[in-house]
Formats: structure tokens, C-alpha cells, sequence
């Protein structure tokens, strides 16, 4: 074979060469000429076609939607009507199984919270798939209806969190309430940043998706179905900054429960909304409370709230007073977060790609920095003018700084975004001012995430189960708080 | 488990009010997206007029093996001896000895086909998606070997990571039912 390959290439690579040489001259140029025709051959040789396979089928992305639907309906049961606890274990590590380990993790609803914003904000014209529109808006509409039962035994990473949660500690109120305006904010930065084109952070720096993409799960399962005697299997993203990410998460989670769900969670934020308004949620006790304090204990996210004593009409005024100052302060939050983020809006552009190597270049030409990066060299290479270059960057930029002058000044994507935070810290303060009476441990309206540890432990429940009939005697010896 | 007296209080009738208010904002929020979207599934793939062949896709994959392979589209292909996808651009011999090879992996086969032409195949089970050879190709030849995000490995990651590594943003999402963007347009599906 060797002989004949020098034979040949004595006799027919020296014209090729010397074409080389001559296109080496030549400035790299476009894709898809024909610097040598293609031959006719006359051996009856016939072109082998390029295979293209195709991705999972369409039916399987409805398969997903639906055991999502399903996953919801069970989850829901087993915290509303069920109440057992190994119930909606059993079902979270089905669903941790199915949506983690096996569709490694996307598309998920929290992820889709971008693929929403891009679909009804951008202007690239982002057209979204329906299977992730049902993603987004089944466990929404499940929340409304019957409260989180999505994050209790849907959701692979809030699932991962709960499983991790061995020993979990009663973070103070003021800094669980400071905190969980962070999901909010989250909210607002991931929508931005989705509809200016600049980056998807949630998908970005979701902490557990390297889990489920260590145990190749669904490869092995893909490789039985294509009876590959060869797996590849799907491996760890090699990010160190996501390794330690995902590491330090886990290792939270095991002191403060599900860190990601409570403080950084954007669809926790959402959910936490519909769950306010929900039919129907997780009651603690089946039947009457006999205030003993064990639901308190179990529930790891501080979401059962206690008692609070009837209000004299001195705390009344003072409520009120309190209110109406939030209430006028509410405004003032809202310009004011407008004004600072619009300041940030120029630093928040430079999330897009195109903003970033239009800095680059400029500094460059300007002989700041010494050296190229490969998205300079590679812009250099297209032969394009670097004021084309600045032009782009300065219209997507102005997404972020001014996309309407309504009173001649510019307000932008980077406004908005400020706005949203003031309003949603002055709304936090309206909502603290207001002082609701409770006579029972009831569990908070939004961040209860229908794990199902409260009922569990209620002695009322146990009592129910076992038909025992608990009587007021009874229940002052077993309490004698 | 309501109340024994059944009377409406104000905290009720806010709660469902608001209840209300958040089925109408659903509802029409499922009227803008069933506006906006479309049964098919969008995936991702390499745009090759943008792709300069740089080598991030082989190591940017959450994939071991980057679901990015090189594909050859023979209707384009030269047919060379001297392929500069296969040897390297200056071989010291026109032989298979590792020297004169550009595929990191040899997972490019050269078979011969008529006097003076050589088909080359890529064996896809070797192959790193590295560009090397489609930057060669690009570089000195037709261009016909070049990078594609292939469907059956992709896990279709809602944001790409080496969408996002990309420096020339060659990366976009397609239609599922054209999830290739081949350099010849008569050869596309």
C-alpha cells in the first residue's frame, strides 16, 4: 500500500504542491470554494452520504412533559391527601432518578424561566419549544393549586437538597428573611441577562447539575437501546470554579437545608407567589393543634410560623403607622433602584460576549494590553472593521442602558432591573409590617415546601393514624407547655 | 378542613382575589407563549461559515467526549493525495507513518479510489471533535471536512457550554428537524 501511495504521489503531488503554495500566499479565505473540483470518476465509485442522526424523537420531549404532569399530581397527593412522609420520599427519588440522573438535568423549570423570557422579551426572534413553556408553566399551575409540591418531590435539585439535609440548623429570622429576597433579585439579574442575549446564569452556575451528569445514567440506558457495545459515557464538567460550587453547596446543605431553594432559587421565588394564593396547602395537624412545639423542630427550611399574641390597640396604631410609612417609602425604593442600576448598566453589558471582545479589540488597537485572546484573533481573521465591531456592542449595550427615552433620559434593561429590586425589598417591608394573627403553628404561605417532616412528627396526626381519639385531658399531660 | 362557621372573612376574600388575579396573569401568560412557541424542539448547532475550527469544542463539552465531531461532506471533497485535512501541511512522505498524520486520534480512514483520488472517512467512534483536519481542509483544500454538534451524543444542555466558550458565537439553536447546517445547502435535509 505504501509503494503505490509513493508511486502516485510522484506523480501527482508535486502540482498539488505547488497549488499549496500558491494558496498559502493567498489570505485564508471563505468556506465552500472549490480550490480543486470535484473529480468525475470513472470507476463507478459512488459517493458515500454524510449519516446525520437525529436527537431524541419528538415524542420523547412529550414523554418528559408528561411524567412531569404525572410526577406533580402524585406529589401533590402525598402531601395533601396522603400525608405520609416515605410517600413523598419514594416519589422524589423517582423523579431525582428520571429528571436528574436520567435527562441529567435539562430542560428544567428553573432553567426555563430564561427560555420564557427570551421568547416573550427578546427581539432575536427566540421561538420556545412547547415542551419548555409546559416545563415552565405546569409546576406554576400545580403551585397555585395545591402549594409547592413541585420542590418537595419534583424538582432533582431542590430533591438532591433535602437528601443532604442531615443535620439542618435554624438560621436566625432576620437573616432568613434578608436572604430570601436574594432569589428575587436572582430573578430579575437571570432575565436580563437572558433577554439582552448576554448569558443563561441560571444554567450557568447551577450548582448540581454536575451530580447528574457524573452518573451517566441515561447513556447507559441510551447505549442498551442502541445496543452500543461501546458507552461513552457522560462525564463531570471539568470547571474547577463549578466543582467548588457544587461542592460547597452540598456541604451547606447539610447544616442549612436546601440553601440553593431557599436563598438563590429564582422558580422558588415564583412558586412561593402561587403558593401564597394557593386552593389548597399542607396543613400541619389533621385536626385541632394542641400547640406542642414538634412541628417547629422538624421543619428544616423555618417555615412553620408560631402563635403571635392578640394585638392591643397601642401595637394596632403603631402596625399601621409602620405600614403607611413602608407604603410611602415603596416609591422612593423603586426610582432609587432604578437610578443605581442603571449606573451598573454598562458593567452588566459586559456579560455579552460581543461587548466583551468589542473592549477587547479597542484596547488592543489602543495599545493598552499587549497580546491577543482567541475571540480577537478569530474577529481579526473575518476581516471585519473594528467600528462595526463598536457599533454592535453599542446597540446591545444600549439594551442594557437605554431602550426608550420617555422623558429624555434613557432607561434600559439595567433600569428595570434596579426598579425590580427596590420594589420587591419595599414590598418585603409592606409584607413585614403587616401583622397577621395566628392562633395555631401554621406553616409559612410561601416558603413551606410541602416536605411533609411537620405532619410527620404531629402527634395529632399519629393519633389519627393509629385511631386513637386524643382527648383535652390527655393532651395537657402530653404537653405541659 | 375549613372553619365550622363557613363566613367569608377579609383575609378569604383577598386570598381569592388574588388567587384570581394569578389564573388570569397564568392564562395569559399561556396565550404570549403559545404565541411565541413552536412544537418543534431547538437544538444546538455549529453555524460552519463562523466556525474557525479553534479545538475549544473538543474540551468545553460536559461531555467526555465532546458531542462535536468532524463530518465530511464528500460532495465537496477534492478527492486529494496530498489531503492537508489527513497529512500534516508539510509531510516529510505521502505514507500513513504517525509523522506525517494530522488526526491526533488516526481517525481518519484513507481509502484509494481511482488514480489519483483517495476518499477519506471519519470514524466518528475516534474522532475528538479537535478540528485540526477541518482546519487544514479549511485552510489549503474545499473545506469539505468541517465541525458538527452531532444529535445522537448531544444532551442538548439548555445553555451550551462551549456555546458559551466559543469565540466566534458559531453556536446556535436550530430547529429539531433540521439539526444540521451543512456547508452544501442541495445536501441539507
Amino acid at each position: 500500500m505504501s509503494r503505490r501511495l509513493s508511486a502516485i504521489s510522484a506523480r501527482t503531488a508535486l502540482p498539488i504542491l505547488a497549488i499549496l503554495l500558491t494558496m498559502l500566499v493567498v489570505t485564508e479565505s471563505a468556506w465552500s470554494q472549490s480550490r480543486f473540483p470535484p473529480p468525475e470518476f470513472e470507476s463507478g465509485y459512488t459517493q458515500p452520504t454524510t449519516t446525520r442522526p437525529h436527537g431524541r424523537a419528538g415524542w420523547a420531549d412529550y414523554t418528559d412533559l408528561a411524567v412531569l404532569a404525572g410526577a406533580l399530581v402524585l406529589a401533590s397527593a402525598a402531601t395533601l391527601w396522603l400525608r405520609r412522609r416515605w410517600v413523598i420520599v419514594l416519589i422524589s427519588v423517582a423523579s431525582l432518578g428520571y429528571f436528574g440522573f436520567y435527562k441529567q438535568g435539562c430542560i428544567c423549570p428553573i432553567g426555563a424561566i430564561q427560555n420564557v423570557a427570551m421568547a416573550v422579551f427578546s427581539t432575536d426572534g427566540y421561538v420556545i419549544p412547547l415542551t419548555v413553556a409546559g416545563f415552565f408553566l405546569l409546576p406554576l399551575i400545580a403551585a397555585l393549586f395545591f402549594g409547592r409540591s413541585f420542590c418537595a418531590a419534583v424538582c432533582p435539585l431542590g430533591i438532591t437538597q433535602d437528601l443532604l439535609a442531615l443535620k439542618p440548623l435554624r438560621v436566625p429570622t432576620w437573616l432568613d428573611r434578608a436572604l430570601s429576597l436574594l432569589p428575587w433579585v436572582y430573578l430579575g439579574a437571570a432575565v436580563l441577562f437572558a433577554v439582552t442575549g448576554s448569558a443563561m446564569i441560571i444554567c450557568r452556575y447551577d450548582p448540581f447539575v454536575a451530580i447528574f451528569r457524573l452518573v451517566p445514567l441515561g447513556k447507559i440506558f441510551e447505549g442498551f437501546a442502541r445496543n452500543d457495545p461501546e458507552l461513552n459515557p457522560a462525564a463531570l464538567s471539568g470547571r474547577l470554579d463549578l466543582l467548588i460550587l457544587t461542592a460547597s453547596f452540598l456541604l451547606v446543605g447539610v447544616f442549612i437545608a436546601r440553601p440553593y431553594c431557599r436563598y438563590f432559587c429564582p422558580y422558588g421565588a415564583l412558586l412561593g407567589l402561587m403558593s401564597r394564593f394557593a386552593l389548597k396547602r399542607v396543613r400541619i395537624t389533621p385536626t385541632e393543634c394542641i400547640q406542642c412545639k414538634l412541628c417547629e423542630n422538624s421543619c428544616p427550611v423555618n417555615a412553620i410560623r408560631t402563635p403571635t399574641p392578640q394585638a392591643g390597640p397601642k401595637e394596632r396604631l403603631a402596625g399601621k403607622g409602620s405600614l403607611a410609612v413602608m407604603l410611602a417609602i415603596l416609591p422612593v425604593l423603586i426610582v432609587g433602584g432604578g437610578v443605581l442600576g442603571g449606573m451598573l448598566g454598562t458593567t452588566m453589558a459586559r456579560m455579552h460576549a460581543t461587548v466583551q471582545l468589542a473592549d477587547r479589540v479597542r484596547l488592543e488597537n489602543s495599545g493598552a494590553v499587549k497580546g491577543t485572546t482567541d475571540a480577537s484573533e478569530a474577529f481579526r481573521a473575518t476581516g471585519e472593521s473594528a467600528e462595526s465591531l463598536y457599533a454592535q456592542a453599542a446597540q446591545i449595550e444600549s439594551r442594557f442602558t437605554s431602550l426608550t427615552k420617555p422623558f429624555g433620559v434613557g432607561i434600559g434593561g439595567a433600569h428595570l432591573f434596579g426598579a425590580f429590586v427596590g420594589l420587591v425589598v419595599g414590598l418585603k417591608l409592606v409584607g413585614l409590617s403587616i401583622r397577621r394573627r395566628r392562633n395555631d403553628y401554621e406553616p409559612d404561605d410561601a416558603s413551606c415546601i410541602s416536605c411533609g417532616r411537620c405532619f410527620a412528627t404531629c402527634p395529632m396526626e399519629q393519633a389519627r393514624r393509629n385511631g386513637t381519639k386524643v382527648t383535652l385531658n390527655q393532651k395537657s399531660e402530653s404537653c405541659p407547655t | 378542613m375549613s372553619k365550622p362557621d363557613k363566613k367569608l372573612t377579609r383575609r378569604d376574600l383577598l386570598r381569592s382575589g388574588a388567587r384570581g388575579a394569578c389564573v388570569v396573569g397564568l392564562g395569559g401568560m399561556i396565550g404570549v407563549l403559545a404565541d411565541h412557541s413552536d412544537g418543534q424542539q431547538m437544538v444546538w448547532q455549529i453555524d460552519p461559515a463562523k466556525c474557525n475550527n479553534c479545538g475549544k469544542c473538543a474540551t468545553n463539552c460536559v461531555l467526555e467526549i465532546s458531542a462535536v465531531k468532524c463530518i465530511h461532506q464528500y460532495a465537496m471533497c477534492g478527492y486529494c493525495d496530498l489531503c492537508t485535512g489527513y497529512f500534516t501541511a508539510q509531510p516529510s512522505g505521502l505514507n500513513t507513518a504517525a509523522e506525517n498524520l494530522l488526526c491526533p486520534t488516526g481517525a481518519i480512514k484513507r481509502t484509494f479510489v481511482e488514480d489519483p483520488y483517495y476518499q477519506y472517512t471519519i470514524d466518528e467512534e475516534l474522532c475528538i471533535g479537535c478540528g485540526l483536519c477541518c482546519k487544514g481542509c479549511n485552510a489549503f483544500g474545499n473545506g469539505s471536512l468541517f465541525l458538527q454538534v452531532r444529535h445522537d451524543r448531544c444532551l442538548n444542555c439548555n445553555e451550551c457550554s462551549i456555546a458559551a466558550a466559543c469565540p466566534t458565537q458559531a453556536f446556535k439553536r436550530v430547529p429539531a428537524n433540521k439539526p444540521y447546517l451543512m456547508k452544501l445547502a442541495e445536501d441539507a435535509e
